[in-house]
């Protein structure tokens, strides 16, 4: 199931913030959206979750447009993980996690047998689960960031899309994350997720976007993407590439372009 | 505990309350004067009947959309006095009092269920596409401040001490001499409110997620809003319209009570609407039985008895997490 956006162009207020951005993103695979701040890319994953109306264009999930899909379909199909991982009352963290099963809930209806076996499954891939019984507040950050995470997989979505999901996070849980991103990966999702970090996103990501000003600068394969002259482009920064134990290149800032 | 538990519990307290809201006042009307000749059944069937069922009527409503504001608005400081229904059904009773003279039950609960059905209408237009809660509470205040400063001009030029008195009634809330005329009229109103707030449970429960998350999770904010204004329009406008202003009700039973169900909204809704039918009988009962001539007012009842009991709750549990 494919997810793209076609010429898409949105506004906040009456910035223009994405201008005529066309891509496709591919399921089973990680793609990053980089870009500097306010480079729209907060406004780009959300428009593709269904949050933002577009002025002109349209997302497509599978070559059918997105605001012609019931908003309750559309909530099956795509899981986003907002940048903002607060929880405002101290809920449990089965109850979080069970709020991800909603698009799929019957109103009135007591959870069935699949939203119990779908909270069991998130709860697990994302080592969760001696964290069930305890209250969101008495959580640590990386544990809420999982527990978010968790919520959004018990809805079983096609698509994951996470704004900057790694905000906020240690270096070892940043890394806990973007591994547990790319096993979902695997298992067929199509994971979207918008990151600050070069490095993080040459070690995580398939398929890298970079904007610049609400235009695609460059949008392929990370190692073609996060080279020296799309990351000039987009960035203004000069990278030096170092290649990992993996045989991957990473991209490291090293100073401003002239 | 046990959800079942707790709402049959919290049940059983309203209707053991009911009994004593029944039995309590300046004569007390034992059990065994029940459905029998006994002159003092009348006092029971004619005033405390239908004082006890509005009482009850409006603890519910009271509390149900306490806890609903709560959860809409993710913030444990809300009651249904921010949405400025209050004062605005309270501003048209007191505008009936004083333009036109007004004493019948039925037209002074007429023009304060249209002031808060307008007051709804201009809440609605303007939060209308903002969809954020910030603009709800701005609206709000902006219409509780307007209600509260047309009502102090009001009795301002006040013609008599009559009507004063007649509109410090309004102000406090008091279910005095209240008959089924007064029941018939607001209870519909109630009901319909009631129930509109209590298909609001699953999307408050997604809001603990923020706006965003809610959103993608499938709710409609949009429809959210509107159930939270019509359904507490319709519910706080018609208690107001038959009592007055009471407040702190919608503010304490769901802090009462969230300790007990947890923090969910939606686990919060039907206990808070049972717990503010309790909280209301017990206070009611208990101003009457206050000494001198007049009673004690429930508004005033309500604030005396629930602002220390609130301090208390608030230092001991401080460092609790429910907060």
């Amino acid at each position: 199931m494919d997810l793209s956006v076609t010429d898409l162009s949105v506004s906040l207020g009456h910035r223009r913030v994405l201008d005529s951005v066309t891509a496709e993103f591919r399921p089973a695979r990680v793609t990053a959206i980089l870009g500097a701040n306010g480079s729209g890319k907060s406004t780009l994953i959300r428009t593709m979750a269904g949050l933002l109306d577009p002025d002109r264009g349209h997302v497509r999930l599978d070559r059918r447009y997105l605001n012609r899909i019931s908003v309750r379909e559309r909530a099956q199909l795509l899981g986003y993980l907002p940048q903002d991982a607060s929880v405002h009352w101290n809920v449990g963290v089965r109850e979080v996690v069970a709020l991800g099963r909603l698009p799929h809930r019957s109103p009135f209806a007591g959870p069935s047998q699949a939203d119990a076996m779908a909270i069991g499954a998130a709860l697990a891939a994302t080592n969760t689960n001696h964290l069930a019984e305890r209250d969101m507040h008495a959580l640590s950050g990386g544990e809420r960031a999982r527990v978010l995470l968790a919520r959004v997989l018990a809805g079983e979505p096609q698509w994951l899309l996470a704004d900057e999901p790694l905000a906020s996070l240690d270096p070892v849980h940043q890394l806990g994350l973007l591994d547990q991103l790319r096993t979902l990966a695997a298992g067929g999702m199509g994971v979207v997720i918008v990151l600050h970090d070069l490095i993080q996103a040459a070690r995580a990501a398939d398929d890298v976007l970079l904007l610049k000003g609400g235009r695609v600068v460059a949008f392929g394969p990370a190692r073609e993407a996060l080279a020296h002259q799309p990351l000039r482009d987009a960035f203004g920064v000069e990278v030096m590439v170092v290649p990992d134990e993996q045989g991957r290149l990473l991209p490291v800032p090293i100073g401003l372009s002239a | 505990m046990n959800r079942l538990f707790l709402n049959l519990s919290l049940l059983l307290l309203v209707a053991l309350l009911f009994a004593a809201s029944l039995m309590a006042g300046k004569a007390w009307v034992p059990f065994d004067a029940w459905f029998s000749a006994d002159p003092r059944w009348w006092i029971i069937a004619e005033l405390r009947f239908p004082r006890a069922i509005l009482g009850t009527a409006i603890g519910a409503a009271l509390g149900l959309s306490g806890a609903v504001l709560q959860g809409y608005l993710r913030n444990p400081l809300a009651d249904p006095a921010v949405l400025g229904i209050s004062s605005s059904a309270a501003l048209g009773a007191v505008a009936s009092i004083v333009l036109f003279a007004a004493t019948a039950p039925l037209v002074i609960f007429c023009v304060a269920m249209i002031v808060a059905c307008a007051s709804m209408l201009l809440l609605a237009a303007l939060a209308w596409r903002s969809e954020g809660a910030v603009a709800f509470i701005l609206a709000g205040t902006v219409l509780a401040s307007l209600s509260a400063a047309l009502t102090a001009f009001l009795i301002s030029v006040a013609p008599n001490p009559w009507m004063t008195a007649e509109i410090i009634d309004w102000l406090m809330g008091a279910l005095t001499d209240r008959s089924f005329g007064e029941v018939q009229l607001a209870l519909p109103f109630i009901a319909l409110g009631c129930a509109l707030l209590l298909f609001t449970g699953r999307s408050l429960d997604a809001l603990t997620l923020g706006e965003d998350a809610a959103r993608s999770l499938g709710v409609r904010l949009g429809v959210v809003q509107m159930l939270v204004v019509l359904g507490t329009g319709l519910a706080v406008g018609a208690s107001v319209a038959v009592t007055g202003i009471v407040g702190f009700v919608g503010l304490i039973v769901p802090h009462l009570l969230r300790p007990l169900t947890g923090a969910r909204p939606s686990a919060l809704l039907l206990p808070s609407a049972l717990g503010g039918a309790a909280l209301v009988l017990a206070a009611d009962s208990l101003v009457r039985l206050s000494p001198g001539a007049s009673e004690v007012r429930l508004g005033i009842a309500m604030a005396l008895i629930g602002t220390p009991f609130f301090f208390v709750l608030l230092l001991k549990g401080r460092r609790a997490s429910w907060i």
